[in-house]
């Protein structure tokens, strides 16, 4: 080849490498979205388009019992949710199981997080027993406990008894208030140990640096936690707070199992209510109805938080 | 000689202090592990005990002799072994799939260069949030419309959709750490992006694949909500669903419960416990990235 052709023909070849790139990139789009395609169907069909169907169903009057009987009443299921006393009981009681819950398993996983951040021995078989209570079914251990409560057999009754906290044995199932204490005692056994196991994971990725030049300065522990340990563990606490207020207000499996809801429906959770609605008097307009709330309510935490954590990132 | 002996006092108190300090420390640690375990060694002594002893009024702690026949009563329960079949292979085939999807998913999620990332990213955000309850009645009326009711697709389709965000998060963030060098040179050597995937990226997330299909497993084996409402009967019915019915109508056995609950609790456990750092580093690892 002569070199003035060569030279010539350089152009081109930078523009036909334009358009490899383009077209490859083009290429790169095509098979991205086919390796999303699953994902994004099952996604799509299985919760996206349910929720819309959701709403769709709670516009209607819906008993499947009888299955023609299907006409559209507009909102009139929402207005009646309004006059319901026992919607507005189930979702009190709801945010009083999740209020509680969340706060001691926040203290409870904050302290130990702290007592186990350094090394010791026998910190692997530490972190194995935590995990005990979050690898048992919620049903199973729903049951152990519900069998530990038993006013009769239980271990609890025995425990309190000889301890003298209690001067005869209770009935903790069988009263509004010391059924929803129970309810929630099960919950912090299930969630604190695992709460904690996050904590932790967020406190050791904090440099200990830190600690040593508060300490140079002459903090004492306390200020320490407070101007140190805390702000810088922030964000951990909000997800972790987030993801279990969400779990916690979705309570199903352990109230179910534990009390049925019961007694007197002192412990039946919002979940518990559409469920009942749903199977029990296969109403599925006003189910959908009760499902919808707590669709919007869920939502609304998330964007709480969501707010909290974004001022949170903004500041630091 | 006087300053000798204020040190030796004074190191002997910094050793007690260290002492009472460990002290402490050790009994707040074994207090949080009686608490984290007691009810399951609780329920294993249930399960040992004989019947004349369950009864008794208060309980005794501990069996008076070795008894086996409750574990031996849930074992000869036909229902029971059907149960078991049925959450293995339900939490089994959800496993597969959605480690198939969201490994596909997570791959474009790392190296692929396309648009509207953000947009599939929140999507699969609002399903890690959503409450199960709120989608229940749809399905059950397309489920019985498609004949699904009382089959396992009807357990596998939303354990799938519902495992789906944790998987995407766990292994996009393992693909990312793989360098991207790798890529490349696979790429020189001739390979498309397809097989990139297949023979560099694939091999070497398979620690973050076994992570994530442990935790896709369990919370299968353990979901109780769709199990409930879908299925009814011992064909399709799992292990959750099959334990919460146990207590019949006029008693409450609970030597046979304990039994089996140990039974179906205990292989959890153990894969737990052996796989701890890898359950742990997957469960944390998307909380504190945040």
């Amino acid at each position: 080849l002569k070199p003035h052709i060569v030279q010539s023909s350089e152009p081109k070849i930078i523009l036909k490498k334009k358009k490899v790139f383009r077209i490859q990139h083009v290429k790169e789009q095509a098979l991205g979205y086919l390796l999303l395609l699953p994902a994004l169907l099952v996604i799509t069909f299985v919760a996206l388009i349910p929720i819309a169907q959701t709403f769709w169903i709670s516009l209607h009057k819906l008993n499947i019992k009888f299955a023609t009987d299907k006409s559209f009443i507009g909102l009139q299921n929402y207005a009646e949710l309004f006059q319901d006393h026992r919607f507005w009981s189930s979702l009190s009681n709801t945010l009083i199981f999740t209020f509680v819950t969340v706060f001691f398993e926040l203290i409870i996983g904050i302290g130990f997080a702290l007592v186990m951040n350094r090394t010791f021995r026998g910190r692997g078989l530490v972190r194995a027993a935590i995990l005990v209570p979050w690898s048992i079914p919620t049903v199973v251990s729903a049951l152990m406990w519900r069998f530990m409560y038993n006013d009769q057999l239980g271990i609890v009754n025995d425990i309190l008894y000889r301890l003298g906290f209690i001067d005869s044995y209770m009935t903790w199932l069988g009263k509004p208030f010391t059924a929803m204490v129970a309810v929630i005692v099960a919950d912090i056994w299930k969630t604190a140990p695992f709460m904690a196991l996050l904590l932790l994971a967020g406190l050791q990725t904090i440099h200990s640096s830190l600690y040593e030049a508060a300490k140079i300065d002459g903090a004492n522990s306390w200020q320490i936690f407070w101007r140190v340990t805390l702000p810088l563990l922030k964000p951990t606490i909000l997800v972790a707070v987030l993801f279990r207020t969400l779990d916690a207000f979705r309570v199903f499996d352990l109230v179910y199992v534990l009390t049925g809801g019961g007694p007197a429906n002192s412990t039946e959770m919002i979940s518990m209510y559409a469920y009942k609605t749903l199977t029990g008097h296969l109403d599925f307009g006003y189910g959908s109805t009760i499902s919808m709330v707590i669709f919007v309510v869920v939502i609304t935490i998330c964007v709480i938080f969501i707010k909290l954590l974004g001022t949170n990132v903004q500041r630091s | 000689m006087y300053s000798a002996l204020k040190q030796k006092r004074g190191d002997m108190s910094m050793i007690r202090k260290k002492f009472l300090n460990d002290l402490i420390f050790y009994l707040i640690t074994a207090g949080f592990v009686l608490f984290c375990l007691f009810p399951f060694i609780w329920q294993i002594l249930t399960a040992l005990k004989p019947p004349e002893q369950l009864f008794k009024m208060p309980p005794d702690w501990f069996p008076s002799r070795l008894y086996l026949n409750n574990f031996i009563d849930v074992m000869q329960t036909q229902s029971f072994f059907a149960y078991i079949r049925n959450s293995f292979i339900v939490a089994s085939l959800s496993t597969i799939v959605c480690l198939l999807f969201g490994s596909l998913a997570a791959y474009a999620l790392s190296r692929l260069r396309i648009k509207g990332k953000s947009i599939f990213l929140l999507m699969v955000l609002a399903v890690a949030i959503f409450p199960q309850v709120s989608i229940v009645s749809p399905l059950f009326l397309f489920f019985r419309d498609l004949n699904w009711l009382n089959t396992y697709q009807s357990l596998i389709v939303p354990y799938v959709t519902f495992n789906l965000p944790l998987t995407i998060w766990i292994l996009t963030s393992f693909f990312n750490e793989i360098p991207k060098e790798l890529d490349e040179a696979a790429k020189i050597d001739g390979c498309s992006s397809l097989q990139v995937m297949r023979k560099v990226i694939f091999p070497l997330a398979l620690p973050g694949m076994f992570t994530a299909s442990i935790l896709i497993f369990i919370a299968s084996w353990n979901e109780f909500l769709f199990s409930l409402i879908f299925t009814y009967d011992e064909n399709t019915r799992t292990v959750p669903v099959g334990i919460a019915l146990f207590p019949g109508l006029h008693s409450v056995p609970w030597d046979t419960i304990a039994a089996a609950s140990v039974i179906v609790t205990l292989p959890l456990i153990i894969i737990v416990l052996l796989f701890q750092k890898r359950v742990i580093s997957g469960l944390t690892s998307g909380s504190v990235k945040g």
